[in-house]
């Protein structure tokens, strides 16, 4: 099945990935989290990594930004490998990164917390275009950060990084806790960026919001990428990913 | 004479301007240690030496040199920042990912051996540093006398103070510090280079207990102990403020200053020991210091 996901899909592997990770360890002080992770993302796809908890979804996206203290492997943007580089740097690649508590900063204003991450590519969003995309961060913006609901929350950390005109992001299940009428919006946001060509990991839990944005679906389990589904398989899969994620 | 609560005025208000000498010291030590202790979680305790310096800069520069306090105002505490720039890169820096603990018995030997220095190259009896011209005197207000120079260094120190709190809360460089402050693998992950940051943090903590020496030169000799008397009040402002905010460590420095120098009218034996009976309440019933944020 390893295989199967590696070789797979030619309009995934055809093309120059933009991403290419292979065989990324990475450790928690002593405790060997990842065990060779191995994937690839296409430039436009959005590709969610599914998994049950402590699988290594969250610990793949860390260490595709360089905030693990320690990893090894390979992973390579647009044929730059960053495995040795410090976060910063690989930011400045164009990587946005959406962690999974959100990350919206208590000492920071909204309007702070929007215009915190430095600008890394031409191409970034507008105040009033991120506005248009999310109204209720716009109200709010002389509020403490941690003042805003959950799902504001969620917008402005998405809003924060389609500022600075990173066009590859990395989003840690931004529908985590929030209610359904908010992961409709989150939905459509993530669906609107793909439009616009934006190249997107999607961490979730939930695999029935991933099938309504993703193309593929890699599934991951004790630091390993076991399997790759297409979107469109989904259905046709649907007993052999119950199995995965024991749900 | 009239009397206030059976004091004269004059001892009242010269005690009351000298709580606000003592304060604006405080504030901007305790300042620049809350800085420092934000972003790099180390209790500064070179911080009474890095004053010393300050001072003996400006001694230095005049001495050896013949530059007026004015520029030595400017340029004391871009040497003592340097310094601290050269000591945060070659020894903070290899002990950032142990205890912070280490920190403080690091910065606490540096103290020392600075402290050591000194002494061994000037004595420990003290050299003179004269008032500027410009500010040798002062006016009658009718109910006291003031000295020129004290009345500049409450000014001084207060704009330097709220300048430091401006930039910190208002302004962008100030947002990238609370940031990193907060959560610096995140704010490193956005892209914001957040090792600079800390040298160049530790640097200003310290150009502002440089600053500091450079105002105290003419009120106090210059002498290698005089930052080593001065730290443990400071820490202990530190303590009733709360470690690690800003308009706290600011507000704290001038009150209890001014708290010191009543108790000198009113009961003069406390007058030592106000501010640590201050710091034992404050402990027992708001661990986390007046303006803290419970940990």
């Amino acid at each position: 099945m390893l295989t199967e996901a590696m070789t797979a899909p030619a309009k995934t592997t055809a093309a120059a990935p933009m991403l290419k990770v292979r065989g990324l360890e990475a450790w928690y002080g002593e405790s060997h989290v990842l065990h060779g992770i191995d994937f690839d993302v296409a430039p436009g796809e959005v590709v969610t990594l599914l998994g049950r908890n402590g699988a290594g979804k969250t610990t793949t996206l860390k260490s595709i930004m360089g905030v693990m203290s320690k990893r090894k492997g390979s992973v390579t943007l647009e044929g730059t490998e960053t495995i040795g580089l410090p976060s910063r740097a690989i930011a400045r690649l164009g990587i946005g990164y959406v962690p999974e508590e959100r990350g919206i900063y208590a000492s920071l204003s909204v309007e702070e917390n929007l215009m915190l991450p430095p600008r890394v590519r031409p191409g970034g969003l507008s105040l009033d275009e991120i506005f248009t995309l999310f109204p209720n961060i716009k109200e709010r913006l002389k509020s403490q950060g941690t003042k805003l609901s959950g799902g504001e929350q969620q917008m402005l950390a998405i809003g924060r990084i389609l500022r600075t005109g990173a066009h590859f992001l990395l989003l840690d299940e931004p529908t985590e806790g929030l209610a359904p009428v908010i992961i409709d919006q989150i939905g459509a946001t993530i669906r609107k960026l793909k439009q616009d060509g934006y190249t997107i990991i999607l961490v979730e839990q939930n695999f029935r919001f991933a099938a309504t944005v993703a193309d593929r679906h890699y599934v991951v389990e004790q630091g390993r990428v076991i399997d790759m589904i297409e979107n469109a398989q989904l259905d046709a899969n649907i007993d052999k990913l119950h199995g995965y994620l024991g749900v | 004479m009239f009397e206030l609560l059976g004091i004269p005025p004059q001892a009242l208000f010269g005690q009351v301007l000298l709580g606000l000498i003592n304060g604006s010291f405080y504030a901007i030590l305790s300042l620049g240690l809350a800085v420092i202790f934000g972003l790099l979680n180390i209790i500064n305790f070179s911080h009474g030496a890095q004053y010393m310096m300050g001072a003996f800069v400006a001694w230095m520069c005049l001495t050896y040199l013949g530059i007026n306090y004015w520029a030595a105002l400017l340029l004391a505490p871009l040497i003592v920042g340097a310094t601290g720039i050269a000591i945060e890169r070659l020894l903070l820096k290899r002990i950032a990912h142990v205890d912070h603990l280490y920190g403080l018995l690091l910065t606490f030997g540096l103290a020392l051996i600075i402290q050591g220095l000194f002494r061994n190259a000037y004595g420990s009896s003290g050299l003179p540093y004269q008032i500027p011209a410009e500010l040798r005197g002062g006016v009658n207000l009718g109910f006291m006398f003031l000295p020129w120079y004290r009345g500049w260094v409450v000014v001084a120190s207060l704009i330097v103070c709220l300048a430091t709190w401006f930039l910190i809360e208002k302004t962008k460089l100030g947002a990238y510090l609370r940031a990193a402050t907060e959560n610096p693998t995140l704010t490193q992950a956005f892209g914001i280079n957040v090792p600079l940051m800390v040298t160049l943090t530790y640097g200003f903590g310290v150009a502002l207990a440089g600053f500091a020496g450079v105002l105290a030169a003419p009120i106090y000799s210059v002498n290698p102990n005089m930052g080593a008397d001065l730290i443990i009040v400071v820490f202990a402002v530190v303590v009733i403020g709360g470690m690690g905010s800003i308009l706290g460590a600011i507000v704290t420095g001038f009150s209890l200053g001014l708290v010191e120098g009543l108790t000198k009218v009113f009961y003069p034996e406390a007058s030592a020991t106000v501010i640590f009976i201050i710091m034992v309440l404050v402990l027992l019933v708001r661990p986390a210091g007046l303006f803290g944020r419970a940990a």
